[in-house]
């Protein structure tokens, strides 16, 4: 049976592991290739790495930390920040990327998510959505989740499924550091009326919150970040909880 | 051992030859028809798209190489899929090394197969040490249906091969090189043949 996935979500600025509270207040949380190798023994089922410096020399830096990644972790990872382009995707899966995540540039420009796929195959394409409810109704927001659009995140999500994306990560920024739980009635609606499948993200605040998401929420797989860098939850009693709960893992 | 990568420009080989490095052994890629036929162990790689990636093989010449092969092959993923004698995915011909061809899930079940799933029926030295229902790592929308060259099992909606067998071929639809210790040691049965 197909297992539903935790993965551990490493921001990275410069090279190094961040992890931003709202996005912002940013806290060092540790060397990623050292971090990743500690999560894939730890039971992690795949990784997401998140840049989110803005120098010169970003896409370097991010190539030679996939690199260094691959080099060491034998479970999948994607990575994702300010991707734009098909040459920043093929330099990052040369360099040993399993799949990378798209966000803003898909919201500019939606052909780059077929070119990609024609390029390279649904199967390595995320599109990361990030939405905050307005006026009772989702819309999907840019850059880190700054900017807001007038897009529907439903509409949006229907969009990116039917240029080929494989797979759909969802943030809440109502829920992202809130740690009171995953936005799972927009998870559910999503893992409804789409059939590619749905990352949770935002919201994990303890097991509870994860076990929720996969029950109320349908998704395929929940991501989070602070609970795992700071040891709040680990993923082998988090894995022994979903199990009591007859939901399928790997561990 | 002399490891060859089959090279023709489709997805992350990267990982597979950095597996192969973990397990303390060397790999190269290349798309050099010496290099392949000379190889002890040959791994076939693949992701992307079926008839794309069959152009690539067929522009490079390896399509008549590579069921000519003697040594130990292992296709992953669409290598596997390649082997087949047909995919539904863009109406490809492949290499008809196993007698079956490759069709696409039903809608039932969300496409493409994401994760981690599990291996049962093992029937092959290539599972050597691997107990029943391990889990293994898919990435997948098209699949080969259970057929007299299956030599692993796994369920998604309906049975499918998670890996197939024939003589010196074979051929796993999971990803070994990210299938943490459980595809270490599939990899390693393969080099160690």
């Amino acid at each position: 049976m197909l297992t539903k996935r935790i993965i551990p979500c490493l921001d990275i600025k410069n090279g190094r592991t961040v992890k931003g509270i709202n996005f912002l207040d940013l806290r060092d949380a540790g060397d990623p290739v050292e971090l990743a190798q500690r999560y894939a023994g730890a039971g992690a089922d795949e990784l997401v790495f998140l840049d989110i410096s803005a120098t010169e020399e970003r896409r370097k830096t991010l190539a030679d930390l996939v690199y260094h990644v691959a080099e060491k972790v034998n479970i999948p990872f994607t990575v994702g920040g300010g991707i734009s382009s098909v040459e920043d995707v093929d330099i990052l899966l040369h360099n040993g990327a399993d799949k990378v995540s798209i966000n803003s540039a898909a919201v500019k420009n939606p052909r780059l998510i077929n070119d990609l796929v024609a390029k390279f195959g649904s199967q390595c394409i995320v599109v990361a959505i990030d939405a905050k409810m307005i006026h009772g109704e989702w819309k999907v927001h840019l850059v880190g989740g700054k900017v807001p659009t007038e897009l529907d995140l439903f509409k949006w999500a229907k969009e990116v499924e039917s240029r080929g994306a494989g797979e759909i990560l969802f943030t809440s920024m109502d829920h992202d550091g809130t740690k009171n739980g995953f936005a799972n009635d927009a998870l559910a609606r999503l893992s409804t009326e789409l059939n590619i499948p749905i990352i949770a993200s935002g919201g994990a605040g303890n097991s509870h919150h994860f076990v929720e998401t996969f029950i109320k929420g349908k998704a395929d797989a929940a991501l989070a970040a602070s609970v795992f860098h700071f040891k709040e939850i680990e993923i082998n009693d988090l894995k022994k909880e979903l199990r009591a709960n007859g939901i399928p893992v790997r561990l | 051992m002399n490891i060859v990568i089959i090279n023709y420009g489709a997805g992350n080989i990267q990982s597979i030859k950095f597996a192969i490095e973990r397990l303390g052994y060397q790999a190269i890629l290349s798309d050099n028809e010496q290099d392949i036929s000379t190889a002890d162990k040959v791994i076939f790689p693949g992701v992307g798209e079926a008839g794309s990636a069959m152009a690539k093989l067929r522009s490079s010449g390896l399509e008549k190489l590579v069921p000519q092969l003697r040594q130990p092959v292992l296709g992953i993923c669409l290598g596997m899929q390649l082997m087949c004698h047909s995919s539904e995915e863009g109406k490809t011909q492949g290499l008809g090394i196993f007698d079956t061809e490759v069709v696409k899930f039903p809608n039932r079940v969300k496409v493409p197969q994401i994760g981690w799933n599990q291996i049962e029926n093992l029937k092959s030295p290539l599972f050597q040490g691997i107990p029943e229902k391990e889990h293994i790592y898919l990435v997948h929308s098209f699949y080969a249906p259970i057929c007299k060259e299956t030599i692993a099992e796994s369920e998604y909606g309906l049975r499918y091969s998670a890996a197939l067998g024939k003589d010196n071929f074979f051929g796993v639809q999971f990803h070994p090189e990210k299938s943490s210790a459980v595809g270490s040691q599939i990899l390693r049965n393969f080099l160690e043949m």
